[in-house]
């Protein structure tokens, strides 16, 4: 057994070092005698975390249910039960542990066998990413895509596919490529996502956690080099606050603290925030955790909040931010994986429970269901034990929920039987309203999404993909500054350089908007914030379309700003200052605006007539009476460069 | 990336999770106390859950009377210190028939004094959730066991038919006389557990750490003579030796190991330098392999 050598030289050190380390959670997935649980072993075996006294248990347990023969059968390590160590197989998603120098790996097993997709589903719903084994003698069958499909249906956006027993094709590269195609065929369907193809032989240890000698025609990373290696940090939601109230602590009472997990989003002391479903707002008054208050918190923290104001919220209800809400509707549809062996009734009561609500409801209509094999869309009155279907909800009250593309916490539910308290299916919500089955009488806000005719389809591609195709990663670029600071001239420069080299970006400006999208707003303060809002949500569009946004317009107010900030989310929102002190603005004055501010004749004009805020600390700030047009890009540029934005 | 959580840290956060989640959906939840390290860690993330608010159900420990007179001593202090609501229970007909492991040998003294116990504490005190410091990296029956596991009326676990559990959503329905074995610490590793102990500085007994203490052999075993109810056999003897326990139970069945490790860097340096599993000092494991199933099956946590 090789150890790191810091254990013995400096534990202290060591410690440290895996104590900041982060986590990978897999899941395994592959037919009945694709070789899993060898892989696992081989892991765990490999990766050093077998005690000995746990291989003499399996050395005794070899001689009466080994399948190897008397050689090492690494599968005895993680067939755990009795009863399926009699029958040899896996019956029951096992959860196994271990960490290397990078990283911590919890490892979901999930059992092969067709009617056990519950188990699947179940392991694959806290996995980042999804080992799918496929035997190089048999290639794609239907159980991989089975697994590959409910990978993605769970939202897993990195798919390993391990092509095993190469040692048994003579580790033939034509064997590999030739599983590798019909898997790329297969997979177009399922809406592209980050696939990698690694050939291994899990009893053989090749290309396991060292490269194989037997394949040097393979010069990709190992399975355990790439498990460690892969990026996991930019699937993380931090852009739509999302705060499910788990408990309400009072301890005495002056204090009331509001518990609960970050599901997505960024939660700041001092942010005004509105509690749903009662719509009251209040601010963030403290974040506390038991080492004291912080200033803010991030998924997946547990925190407790205070808020300055005494308003209606409770367990089930969400603190969000007032310029992103979550859809709140009785109605909705979502894909259902069906775990029982009672049918799924339509019309029939059950429980809905979704992050911290529990709700009674009905299934209304079984849209279709998933022939998982060919992934066509078939007609059906009923689902099954182990179907995937669309269907229609319609619950006794609206809650508070998400896409599941967008929020694994606010997306995803579970349906509970009410009788027996069995959990019998659990869903991801996949649209926002059933279209057409509701007056359109209702009145809504303008910052609400209640329209009952918007159908949004849940995007199957992930922001990765888009990322891969567009080799940029979509941002917008904020110019705030005062009127005639140079915020047009840089916009465009900007746009035509990042066009120019292979980016696909464009410039939202007065021109484009104010003509079109917002020819009904004017110019008071609510109409400019307004305006400022809608422009934020078009460029959080072209950014989840994986395009660059750059937007110019005076943005006068923090507040507007850091509205837009909240829509487009803190990582993709770069605010640029274009400081042009008001003298030369109005020296330049290129469009006679100023001269007309001077004389009233155009009221609250900014600097002038209105306030303009500046940035107290943007990301980038433009002395534009120092650098000219093109330093100005330049820098700009560099910024997105040094950040890995862009190439 | 500053965004990002480490892993001890998300542990924590899934694990204040879950506590929360059965403290807001069952009527009477318990926190099983057995004065372990893994309790104490179960213990400070209650702490962390609701403060400032204090732990917001009792806790419980299951007292066999054959525990270290330390552990007990701990116990106590803990409950003074944190100021929590301590249940403690004795099978009154095992303490009657002075139930001990010398007489009526390992098995029967386990099942009487700890699993009849518990189950005896559950239903006396109409208990719908306990929560327990099980880790799924402990054994690998516990590999396969959800954060609420589910419990008829019998208090017994079937494993074939457990209830699927996705993402952190977790089914607490019950019917009456049933009940949700709760573990919070599920995906936690024994090294999880140890760096946790040593960054957040918790408390936790001192047998767990190596000092010159008084043991005999016996069948292999190291074992403190914690009192005299434990008699000497012919031809065993004191002797004074270096040792700590890896974990703590009945002091009849829970062997010592010579260790010169008398604080946590030592005692995790010897943990990833070691060849053996943790249990392994745990008399009650010795029956044959899978028998932590078949006493899950019956009740044992």
């Amino acid at each position: 057994m090789k150890k790191d050598p810091l254990i013995d030289q400096d534990i202290e050190a060591y410690l440290k070092k895996h104590q900041a380390k982060d986590l990978l959670r897999l899941i395994t997935a592959g037919s009945v005698d694709d070789g899993k649980s060898t892989l696992i072993g081989r892991l765990l075996y490999d990766a050093k975390v077998i005690y000995d006294d746990q291989l003499e248990a399996l050395k005794a347990d070899s001689e009466i249910h080994g399948t190897t023969g008397t050689n090492f059968d690494p599968a005895l390590l993680t067939d755990g039960l009795i009863a399926e160590r009699e029958q040899g197989i896996t019956i029951d998603v096992a959860y196994r542990y271990f960490s290397t120098s990078k990283r911590n790996f919890i490892i979901a097993d999930c059992p092969g066998h067709q009617q056990y997709t519950r188990n699947m589903a179940t392991g694959a719903s806290n996995c980042n990413l999804a080992v799918i084994l496929i035997d190089a003698r048999n290639g794609v069958i239907e159980q991989t895509k089975r697994h590959s499909f409910i990978s993605r249906l769970l939202g897993i956006r990195h798919l390993v596919v391990c092509i095993n027993k190469m040692d048994l094709v003579d580790y033939s590269e034509d064997v590999f490529e030739q599983i590798r195609t019909d898997y790329e065929d297969f997979a177009a369907r399922l809406e592209a996502t980050e696939i990698n193809f690694i050939p291994i032989s899990a009893l053989e240890g090749d290309n396991v956690v060292d490269r194989s000698e037997h394949m040097p025609w393979y010069t990709g990373a190992p399975l355990l080099r790439h498990l460690e290696n892969v990026s996991i940090v930019s699937d993380q939601n931090l852009i739509d606050l999302r705060y499910p109230v788990q408990y309400v602590a009072r301890p005495h009472p002056d204090f009331r603290g509001f518990a609960g997990t970050v599901a997505s989003g960024i939660i700041r002391k001092g942010d005004e925030v509105l509690a749903m479903p009662s719509r009251q707002t209040s601010r963030v008054k403290s974040i506390n955790t038991f080492e004291g208050e912080i200033d803010e918190a991030f998924p997946p923290m547990a925190v407790m909040v205070t808020l300055d104001d005494e308003i209606d919220l409770s367990r089930g209800d969400m603190i969000v931010h007032p310029n992103n809400l979550p859809r709140l509707d009785p109605d909705f549809d979502a894909m259902v994986v069906w775990m029982n062996d009672n049918p799924l009734e339509v019309g029939k009561v059950y429980t809905f429970k979704s992050a911290t609500t529990t709700v009674p409801g009905r299934v209304e209509s079984i849209r279709y269901a998933i022939n998982v094999n060919t992934l066509h869309r078939e007609q059906q009155s009923e689902l099954t034990v182990n179907d995937i279907g669309r269907v229609s909800v319609k619950l006794q009250k609206p809650i508070c929920h998400d896409p599941y593309s967008k929020n694994h916490t606010t997306g995803s539910l579970i349906i509970i039987d009410r009788v027996n308290n069995l959990t019998l299916g659990a869903g991801m919500i996949i649209e926002r309203g059933t279209p057409a089955t509701k007056p359109a009488t209702e009145v809504s806000k303008a910052t609400e999404p209640t329209s009952k005719n918007i159908r949004e389809e849940a995007s199957l591609v992930g922001a990765a993909a888009r990322e891969t195709l567009l080799k940029q990663k979509p941002v917008t670029i904020w110019l705030t500054g005062l009127s005639g600071s140079g915020k047009s001239t840089i916009s465009q420069a900007l746009e035509e350089r990042l066009v120019q080299s292979g980016q696909a970006a464009y410039v939202l400006d007065g021109d484009n908007v104010r003509h079109g999208l917002n020819r009904d707003l004017g110019f008071s303060a609510a109409e400019r914030t307004e305006n400022i809002r809608r422009i934020a949500e078009v460029a959080r569009l072209m950014n989840e379309a994986g395009l660059i946004a750059i937007s110019s317009f005076i943005s006068p107010f923090t507040k507007d700003r850091v509205g837009a900030k909240e829509i487009i989310g803190d990582d993709r929102f770069i605010e640029v200052f274009v400081d042009t002190p008001l003298e030369v603005c109005e020296q330049r004055d290129p469009k006679g605006l100023y001269k007309k501010a001077r004389s009233g004749e155009i009221k609250g004009f900014t600097g002038i007539s209105a306030p303009y805020e500046a940035p107290e600390s943007p990301d980038l700030c433009l002395d534009t009476t120092r650098l000219n047009v093109e330093a100005c890009v330049h820098a700009i540029i560099a910024m997105m460069q040094d950040r890995g934005l862009i190439a | 990336m500053r965004y990002n959580l480490s892993y001890l840290k998300q542990l924590e956060a899934e694990s204040i999770h879950i506590i929360r989640e059965v403290a807001a959906e069952f009527e009477r939840p318990v926190m099983l106390y057995s004065i372990g390290k893994d309790s104490s860690v179960m213990l400070r993330l209650a702490e962390k859950a609701f403060a400032p608010a204090g732990i917001p159900f009792p806790l419980l420990h299951v007292d066999t009377t054959f525990k270290f007179k330390e552990m007990l001593a701990f116990r106590d202090k803990m409950a003074a210190d944190l100021n929590f609501d301590l249940l403690v229970w004795t099978n009154p007909e095992g303490l009657a028939n002075k139930v001990n492991p010398f007489d009526f040998g390992s098995a029967k003294y386990t099942q009487i004094m700890k699993t009849e116990a518990l189950k005896q504490a559950l239903e006396h005190h109409g208990f719908d959730a306990a929560f327990g410091g099980a880790r799924r990296d402990e054994e690998r029956s516990r590999a396969k066991e959800r954060v609420y596991s589910f419990r008829d009326r019998f208090h017994q676990w079937d494993p074939k038919n457990q209830r699927p559990e996705l993402w952190n959503v977790y089914n607490a329905k019950v019917n009456k006389g049933e009940s949700i074995r709760v573990f919070p610490l599920s995906n936690w590793t024994e090294l999880d557990i140890w760096l946790y102990i040593k960054f957040e500085s918790i408390p936790i007994v001192p047998l767990y750490l190596a000092k010159e203490r008084e043991v005999i052999e016996r069948d292999g075993v190291l074992l403190m003579q914690d009192d005299e109810r434990m008699e000497l056999r012919e031809g065993e003897t004191l002797t004074k030796k270096k040792i700590r326990f890896r974990t703590l139970g009945c002091y009849p069945l829970t062997g010592a190991v010579e260790s010169s490790a008398d604080d946590i860097n030592g005692i995790v340096q010897e943990m990833l330098l070691a060849t053996k599993s943790e249990r392994e000092g745990r008399v009650i494991d010795y029956d044959e392999s899978g028998s932590m199933e078949k006493k899950k099956r019956e009740g044992y946590f």
